[in-house]
């Protein structure tokens, strides 16, 4: 690892300004992506502006019709708490499939959507659940949020202050785990809200994404599996890696999106 | 840059001086001297390097020393009172689930985690909760079963 100067901020205003005054900072929130990545010198910050002190940006709590995550919750804190089993328990259960135990009692919600690896969970719930990412500045709509591989609408700085889910009347998560690390080679959330049915993609692509295709399938709201069987997934500009061909990658697409719901 | 951190380890309160890119880890092993948390693949996979930070096991190779300031933290070697051994170790041993014993304060650490989540898991509980942690030698099945075993001692 390269060296960096560390701080750590005491609130977002001044993590915000420590991110300001420095040439090339970078957030640490949980450190699961990034600490990893600049022990393989993949980054050189100048600076880390460490948030782990942030107690406001922690929590679960239910607003309106929505579950509202802060962005310092861990993976484990949504995977176990009673709020989410109970209003959207397909989000507490995608929590629970990130990484392992030690890792989900570090990572966060807020850094797996501003890092937006292709293989991270996290956003296809975001996308199909049609949920909020708020900011220090503003509100993104999901749709407008993952721009591409490790991209997102985020400005330099800014920070992701909370995720709001609109509670959705039914909704399912599945995945098939890479066998050794267990990201998700392909997976798949489906969402039904009182606005229609949504699908996101993840794994499979740049980052995720919604698969129309299902979603107009299932327009009338009846999410029924035999409905989409023979819908057949283009392969084109899919992931393909030693883990997974594209073609591959394209027929789980569908079987992950029926076991999302079955 | 060097930074000054102050954290407790093991009930004591420890201080140091660590480069901002210090692993905790490396302040575990290299400046503490407690070489018992180990350093398996430095990459978040293996889990010999599992520790507890405020109660949570974490993995110490993927933690910045400096971020722990404040924090408490306790390693393999904080486990034992004296001579007597807490029930995971007695388990471990009782239940021949180590062989070279790299895995083990790793193996350990995760397991105590486990139970306090889950008092009264069951095998395949375990064994999912297991993700974290390689094991080379073993096959797994003792750690399961010591697992198991110390659950029991540890809801007494
Ligand atoms: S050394 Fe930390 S997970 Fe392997
Ligand atoms: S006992 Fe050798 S690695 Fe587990």
């Amino acid at each position: 690892m390269y060296d960096f100067s560390y701080s750590r901020a005491s609130s977002s205003d001044e993590a915000i300004s420590k991110h300001g005054a420095s040439d090339d900072a970078r957030y640490l929130a949980g450190g699961m992506t990034l600490i990893p990545v600049l022990k393989q010198r993949l980054d050189q910050p100048s600076d880390v502006v460490d948030l782990g002190d942030l107690e406001d940006l922690r929590g679960i709590t239910e607003d309106s019709g929505a579950i509202v995550v802060k962005a310092m919750t861990t993976h484990h804190q949504v995977h176990s708490s009673e709020l989410v089993k109970s209003r959207i328990p397909a989000l507490a259960d995608l929590a629970g499939t990130i990484g392992d135990p030690m890792v989900r009692n570090r990572g966060t919600i807020g850094g797996s959507l501003a890092n937006n690896d292709p293989a991270a969970s996290y956003p296809s719930a975001v996308l199909a659940l049609n949920a909020t990412i708020n900011t220090d500045k503003r509100s993104i709509p999901a749709d407008e949020f993952f721009t591409g591989m490790f991209d997102t609408a985020l400005e330099e700085g800014e920070l992701i202050v909370a995720v709001s889910f609109p509670i959705p009347e039914q909704a399912g998560y599945k995945h098939f785990p890479n066998p050794a690390s267990r990201y998700p080679i392909v997976g798949s959330f489906v969402a039904k809200t009182s606005d229609g049915v949504r699908v996101a993609i993840t794994g499979a692509g740049a980052c995720a994404y919604r698969q129309t295709e299902f979603e107009e399938a299932w327009a009338d709201g009846n999410l029924d599996p035999d409905k989409i069987k023979d819908i057949k997934i283009s392969d084109e500009g899919l992931n393909s890696d030693i883990h997974a061909s594209a073609e591959y990658r394209a027929h789980l697409i569908n079987v992950m999106t029926r076991r999302a719901i079955g | 840059m060097s930074y000054s951190v102050k954290m407790t380890v093991n009930g004591k309160e420890v201080t140091g001086e660590v480069e901002g890119r210090t692993l905790l880890v490396q302040f575990l092993r290299e400046h503490l001297g407690l070489t018992g948390t180990h350093v398996g693949c430095d990459t978040s996979q293996c889990g010999a390097c599992t520790i507890h930070m405020n109660g949570r096991a974490v993995k110490s190779c993927a933690l910045l020393a400096t971020h722990c300031e404040g924090q408490d933290i306790l390693t393999i070697e904080g486990l034992a009172d004296g001579d007597t051994l807490h029930p995971m170790q007695e388990a471990f041993r009782e239940h021949h689930a180590l062989q070279c014993g790299f895995c083990t304060p790793g193996m350990v650490m995760s397991a105590i985690g486990i139970v306090d989540d889950n008092p009264d898991p069951s095998h395949d509980e375990i064994r999912h909760a297991l993700e974290g942690n390689i094991c080379r030698c073993t096959g797994y099945h003792n750690i399961v079963l010591a697992i198991e075993a110390a659950a029991q001692e540890m809801n007494k």
